[in-house]
């Protein structure tokens, strides 16, 4: 009689030297999406920009380098161009780079830290705390960001450090509301009950159990907080409230639009470059949103 | 096989295959079955059998071009489904043969009453008025025993209980008095008292109409109840197929063997005398009641009592086992006793000291004392975790050093019968069955003196099932643990457990030994339990099965 064995654990797993490693899965998934590697690809094509600034085209960016207002193509030692102050167009592009990553960067850093704290807290203890908690979040929606903004600039002036933990500041609504929710629905998993249960602190809980779970979306969403914070920063120094000591994308469309009809290159260019920046955050987001996807084949 | 009976149903050479990067390149090959005129014929199979496949093939209702069919006919009464178009298929599903989900509240529209539901099928295929469909509506709802009709007619889906959801669904398969049924697994998500009603109907009024009727399942008990033919499916291969009789008494393949063994007997442990070990788990007058919190304008609704004045005892190296329906405070129970929810009132003693009023400090180290085993091995793992931390995390927390901690979850794993290399693996690795041996082996670290157990088992397929609970059963008498077993499965309770205390909404209806209890109920509400168990008067050939 050959009745199999009920006592053993049988069923085999997979030999632990054949899964591939999870960075290169997640690489694979996010190659799988063409659009996201040309966003990728912008998004290195900005870095290297930034990080090659003081070698493509050395010295102080703001100082005068040509004729003013020459045309792109004209001179070989301004490719780009000029403004109305002569200064060099393709060295305020990659210059600005510097400064859109930075200010990319950090604000979505402060606005994803204060979304991440408030969201996990009202999220996990729900209750009188999430009530206190959205109603904070309310009215900073309530407000639209951009005029919060602009009185926030207007307040605290418009030094480079200031807008950027401005920007934080007005936009870690939508991350907190999205962090929220998905600790809402995490935190009635049995695994959380299992980790309260062998004596697992609150904090410990939302930080070390429940947040690398919640993880993935707010990293895709990430991407779009640093867009728009880029936009943001452009907006404001479009309306010359930037800060008129660095070479900023944003800085040279404000200055540009003066001369927009006879010298359209000192706004264009610099508009073309927060557009393919822009661009690429939000395509390299839809390719982490599938990377990130655990649903998604290998 | 099916002797005279006219042949309803006829699927020959059936495969169908499944999209590149699945477990296996078919879920079906080889398939033939046929449902005679007024025959029950089961599908028996364990979940990635194919089992559910098969029937939406019957309705053409695969996920097509993923899953598709590549061979082989499905001929309904002489009419081959495979070359109907989709309209010319609209207009048998629904009249000609139809189809009883497993869970009826997702089945049935939430929006719509059940009047509309049921109307909407006369509507489309028949030429009836207004005032006839809905005599006919109310008529099948009488057939199916709904206590009042003419109200249940006017009920939204949510309004009414899940037994009556699913007679609602039986209702609408049967309204147009087709010739083929498909059930999927109908009684699954019901209480074994609801169960036993449905099946009951089922056989009614399949033997009224003469309806063929293809049931889906997995619990040998309830094919035990209603089968006249069983098929036994497993990973897409038919294995068996005869008589219900046959199969159930003298079954000739080994995997169908090994199926039928796994199905826990109904014979308890003989009685053990009173028993002098130290009592580790007392509970005393635990009362817990869930505030229902009304809306803003809609009103405070009535609070409910989920478990009233409940008291007992847990002696150690005893297993308690804690049965009762859905709704009757039994999970209540066994998160109050670990105090993942906070009770109302009453006392939880642990080796003498009080859980209940431990203030957080004091807790951290109780908890060591008293672990659980959760219902669901997939949800209760942090799938972001590898298997040697989630293993490790309960010491670690309690002051173990981290390298001590992780030795010795390597060494639990041995314990719980899964292979060393899954200490660096992440939950979804697994199967069913070896995820819930990771979290019996994460309740063991901690070196518990009680183990509550929360239906370990009712996620898992039978085969795997046995496996677990002789694991418990082994692990309990090896390391002298006390188990709390909280469990619907009366089979499973009469297995492991050797006493038990039946609840009833929110209160202890009987308790008592368990042979004792099974043997000779005293409460009514004991007896109907015992009495709705499916397949209780079917006795499995025993087998060599340790």
């Amino acid at each position: 009689m050959t009745i199999p064995d009920t006592s053993v654990a049988s069923d085999s797993l997979p030999d632990i030297n054949l899964m591939p490693a999870r960075s290169l899965v997640l690489w694979r998934r996010f190659r799988r999406n063409r659009a996201a590697l040309l966003g990728l690809v912008l998004f290195v094509i900005v870095v290297l920009m930034a990080a090659l600034a003081d070698v493509v085209t050395p010295g102080d960016p703001l100082r005068n380098a040509g004729p003013p207002l020459t045309a792109p193509l004209v001179l070989a030692a301004n490719p780009l161009g000029t403004d109305q102050l002569g200064r060099d167009i393709m060295a305020g592009i990659f210059h600005g780079a510097r400064i859109s990553l930075i200010i990319g960067v950090v604000a979505t850093l402060i606005s994803i830290a204060i979304g991440v704290v408030i969201g996990a807290v009202a999220g996990y203890f729900g209750g009188k705390v999430d009530g206190a908690l959205m109603r904070v979040t309310e009215a900073f929606q309530t407000i639209p960001s951009f005029v919060l903004l602009l009185t926030l600039v207007a307040i605290f002036g418009s030094s480079i450090q200031n807008i950027v933990i401005a920007i934080g500041i007005v936009s870690w609504t939508a991350p907190a509301r999205m962090v929220r929710a998905e600790f809402m629905s995490l935190r009635k998993r049995e695994f959380v009950d299992a980790a309260r249960n062998l004596g697992v602190s609150d904090v410990a809980i939302i930080f070390r159990e429940i947040l690398p779970n919640a993880l993935p979306p707010v990293i895709v969403f990430a991407s779009v907080v640093m867009a728009t914070s880029i936009l943001m920063e452009s907006a404001l120094a479009f309306l010359g409230l930037g800060d008129p000591n660095y070479a900023s994308w944003g800085n040279m469309i404000g200055q540009g639009r003066s001369v927009l009809r006879t010298a359209w290159f000192c706004s264009v260019i610099p508009g073309v470059a927060i557009l393919l920046t822009v661009l690429s955050f939000s395509l390299m987001g839809e390719g982490l949103n599938d990377a990130l996807n655990p649903r998604q084949k290998k | 096989m099916t002797g005279d009976r006219k042949t309803i149903l006829d699927i020959r050479g059936l495969e169908i295959v499944l999209p590149s990067g699945a477990d296996r390149p078919r879920a079906l090959w080889d398939f033939n079955l046929t449902v005679g005129e007024g025959e029950i014929v089961c599908l028996v199979g364990e979940s990635g059998s194919g089992k559910s496949l098969a029937a939406n093939a019957v309705m053409r209702l695969l996920p097509e071009p993923h899953v598709r069919v590549s061979q082989g006919t499905i001929g309904l009464d002489g009419q081959d489904l495979l070359s109907l178009s989709e309209t010319e298929m609209r207009a048998i599903r629904g009249n000609r043969m139809a189809m009883i989900f497993q869970e009826p509240m997702t089945a049935l529209n939430p929006q719509k009453t059940v009047g509309w539901q049921i109307d909407e099928v006369l509507k489309l295929h028949t030429k009836l008025s207004k005032a006839e469909r809905k005599a006919r509506a109310l008529e099948i709802l009488g057939d199916v025993h709904i206590p009042d009709p003419a109200s249940t007619y006017n009920a939204y889906p949510h309004q009414i209980s899940g037994g009556q959801r699913q007679r609602v669904m039986i209702a609408m398969a049967l309204v147009l008095k087709p010739q083929l049924i498909i059930a999927d697994e109908p009684t699954t998500a019901l209480d074994v008292t609801t169960q036993k009603q449905i099946l009951k109907l089922i056989k009614d009024l399949q033997q009224a109409h003469g309806t063929g009727i293809l049931f889906i399942t997995h619990d040998f008990g309830v094919v035990a109840e209603i089968a006249d033919r069983i098929a036994v499916l497993r990973l897409g291969e038919l294995v068996e197929q005869g008589p219900a009789k046959q199969i159930l008494l003298n079954p000739q393949h080994p995997y169908t063997r090994k199926l039928i063994a796994a199905v826990p007997a109904l014979t308890p442990p003989p009685e053990k005398p009173m028993s002098n070990e130290p009592v580790v788990l007392e509970a005393k007058d635990l009362r817990k009641t869930f505030a229902a919190r009304g809306g803003f304008l809609s009103g405070k609704r009535k609070p409910v009592m989920a478990v009233k004045d409940l008291s007992f005892q847990l002696r150690r190296g005893e297993t308690l086992g804690v049965v009762g329906e859905s709704g009757s405070g039994k999970t209540t129970v066994s998160r109050i006793v670990t105090r993942l929810l906070e009770s109302d009132s009453g006392e939880v003693r642990v080796d003498g000291r009080d859980l209940l009023s431990a203030s957080r400090a004091e807790l951290r180290g109780l908890r060591k004392d008293i672990q659980m085993v959760f219902q669901d091995p997939m949800a209760s793992l942090n799938p972001r975790r590898r298997v040697v931390e989630l293993i490790a995390q309960g010491p670690i927390v309690q002051g173990v050093a981290k390298d001590i901690a992780h030795a010795r979850a390597r060494e639990l794993l041995s314990l719980v019968e899964l292979p060393p290399m899954a200490a660096e693996r992440y939950p979804h690795e697994f199967s069913g069955g070896q995820r819930q041996r990771i979290g019996i082996a994460r309740a063991l670290a901690m070196e518990p003196r009680v183990i509550v157990a929360d239906e370990p088992v009712s996620a898992l397929d039978v085969s795997v099932q046995a496996q677990v609970l002789k694991l418990l059963a082994d692990l309990r008498d090896r390391l002298h643990l006390s188990l709390l077993f909280v469990t619907h499965d009366l089979r499973v309770a009469a297995q492991l457990c050797d006493k038990v205390i039946v609840m009833s909404k929110g209160e202890i209806v009987e308790a008592g030994p368990t042979a004792r209890v099974f043997a000779n109920p005293e409460h009514p509400y004991t007896r109907s339990l015992l009495d709705s168990i499916p397949g209780r008067d079917w006795e499995p050939p025993v087998r060599s099965v340790a």
